[in-house]
């Protein structure tokens, strides 16, 4: 049967992997081809590679960065950040990558989805949401841009249905509230888009151990999951939460 | 030689990658019916919509495929590339495939039915099948799929899958079976894709090359 995806992300800002916890506060942590090229060999399912500073400071995607990590890689390989048209998209995916992650450009012209996946195709097209929502409900959760800074009055489950509509492959949902704690994922809002779309869902920040992922996988009913900083310090690798995410039931690709 | 066809579907960076990865000295990627006559072996990838196809006969390229097939070159369809070996797929009823297999190509089902507690439920099926998902059933005596477990997983990314025929070596189930390889003496297909499918696919495609 279909499994559930373990996604490792790495954020990259000048040519080097950096972490964030709720985008602020960057450590550097390593060579972005090297790190793509371990997650691979340690069994993650997907990478994806963000350029977490380029929607903020006006910059494009590190095109080379993106050609020495594809080079090696055998898995699915997702670029985002900074990508505002068709052409930046064409140049992500000359460089190597299978599918690129469109965030804040989207919202700005929502057309920019249907350009890209008429080109290369729906799946190659991955619609990013940032959202917060405090402790308010998840119907009043709101889209944010420019690396989470600004809101944008967007409702979360409303947009990423346009997205869809607009021919998104897939849908990442960042929830800002939970990003970077290792504290679990806001289940409930995945849950809810989800629901609401037919396209995959794929679930970001907060992980922290394999409990998180299986909580995400089944109660957040997500098809996929990211994990960024629970990687980076060696917490666990891609096999091992994947052995652990077996012995509770969900299904995984195992071996890998 | 192993001509890659570029029929402007998609990224075909990753398949020429592999290919290069795996040892292949001399790949081309052609639009040249021409080059195509002249392989040893001839690779159609493909991503996105069945209706890009239609390049293919617009180029020249169907009956060049036909001819490289018919003098016994190597051919491996991959994904689209597949589904284009039957008679035409659901997704561009004017579309006509090479049809070298009988059927024509389907959108996954709206629904599955899954057994609840007992009962018998139908639940969404989500769509397109992305992700990774595993070969089963395959035939012992598979070239393309040598040294492949049966339960490995591969990687597949599409919406819509072909029947399940006599030249099917492998099937995956997501809302009932359908073929996700198939070999039929120098004709071969599979529905995922083997340059996103680490070690198994890198298999099939060093398979493929080694032939």
């Amino acid at each position: 049967m279909l499994t559930k995806r373990i996604i490792a992300c790495l954020d990259v800002r000048g040519g080097r992997v950096v972490k964030g916890v709720q985008f602020v506060d960057i450590v550097d942590a390593g060579d972005p081809a090297e790190l793509a090229h371990r997650h691979a060999a340690a069994g993650a399912d997907e990478v994806v590679l963000l350029d977490i500073t380029a929607t903020h400071e006006g910059r494009g995607t590190l095109l080379d960065t993106v050609r020495r990590a594809a080079a090696k890689l055998f898995v699915p390989f997702t670029v985002g950040g900074g990508v505002r048209t068709a052409d930046d998209a064409a140049a992500v995916f000359n460089a190597g990558a299978d599918k690129v992650s469109i965030n804040s450009a989207a919202i700005a012209r929502p057309e920019l989805i249907g350009e890209i996946g008429g080109s290369f195709g729906a799946q190659a097209v991955i619609v990013a949401i940032d959202a917060r929502r405090g402790t308010k409900s998840v119907e009043d959760a709101e889209v944010y841009v420019s690396g989470g800074r600004k809101p944008t009055g967007l409702r979360v489950v409303e947009w990423a249905r346009e997205a869809e509509s607009r021919g998104a492959g897939e849908i990442l949902l960042t929830s800002m509230d939970t990003d970077g704690m290792r504290d679990g994922f806001d289940c409930e809002l995945t849950a809810a888009v989800s629901e609401a779309v037919q396209i995959p869902v794929i679930a970001s920040g907060g992980a922290g151990s394999a409990a998180h992922f299986a909580d995400v996988f089944g109660r957040g009913k997500a098809d996929a999951a990211l994990a960024a900083s629970i990687f980076h310090f060696g917490v666990t690798d891609s096999r091992e939460l994947k052995a652990q995410l077996a012995l509770a039931g969900v299904s995984v690709r195992l071996p890998c | 030689m192993i001509a890659v066809i570029d029929y402007k579907a998609g990224n075909l960076t990753s398949v020429v990658k592999a290919l290069h990865y795996l040892g292949a000295r001399d790949v081309v990627v052609t639009q040249s019916p021409e080059v195509v006559r002249g392989a040893d072996k001839v690779v159609l990838p493909g991503v996105g919509h069945f209706q890009a196809t239609q390049l293919l006969a617009a180029l020249g390229l169907t009956e060049a495929v036909r001819e490289s097939i018919a003098k016994g070159a190597w051919f491996l369809g991959i994904c689209v590339g597949l589904q284009w070996l039957f008679e035409g797929s659901t997704e561009a009823p004017g579309t006509p495939g090479l049809g070298a297999f009988a059927g024509m190509c389907e959108h996954f089902p709206a629904k599955e039915i899954k057994q609840i507690d007992g009962k018998e439920i139908a639940a969404e099926l989500k769509s397109p099948h992305v992700g990774w998902n595993s070969l089963e059933q395959i035939r012992p005596d598979s070239r393309l799929l040598r040294g492949v477990a049966d339960g490995s997983f591969v990687y597949f990314t599409h919406s819509w899958r072909a029947p399940v025929v006599n030249a099917t070596e492998a099937v995956t189930y997501y809302g009932g079976s359908f073929t996700s390889a198939l070999e039929r003496e120098n004709v071969m297909g599979v529905q995922f894709h083997p340059e996103k499918s680490a070690d198994v696919g890198l298999r099939v495609l060093r398979n493929f090359v080694e032939m």
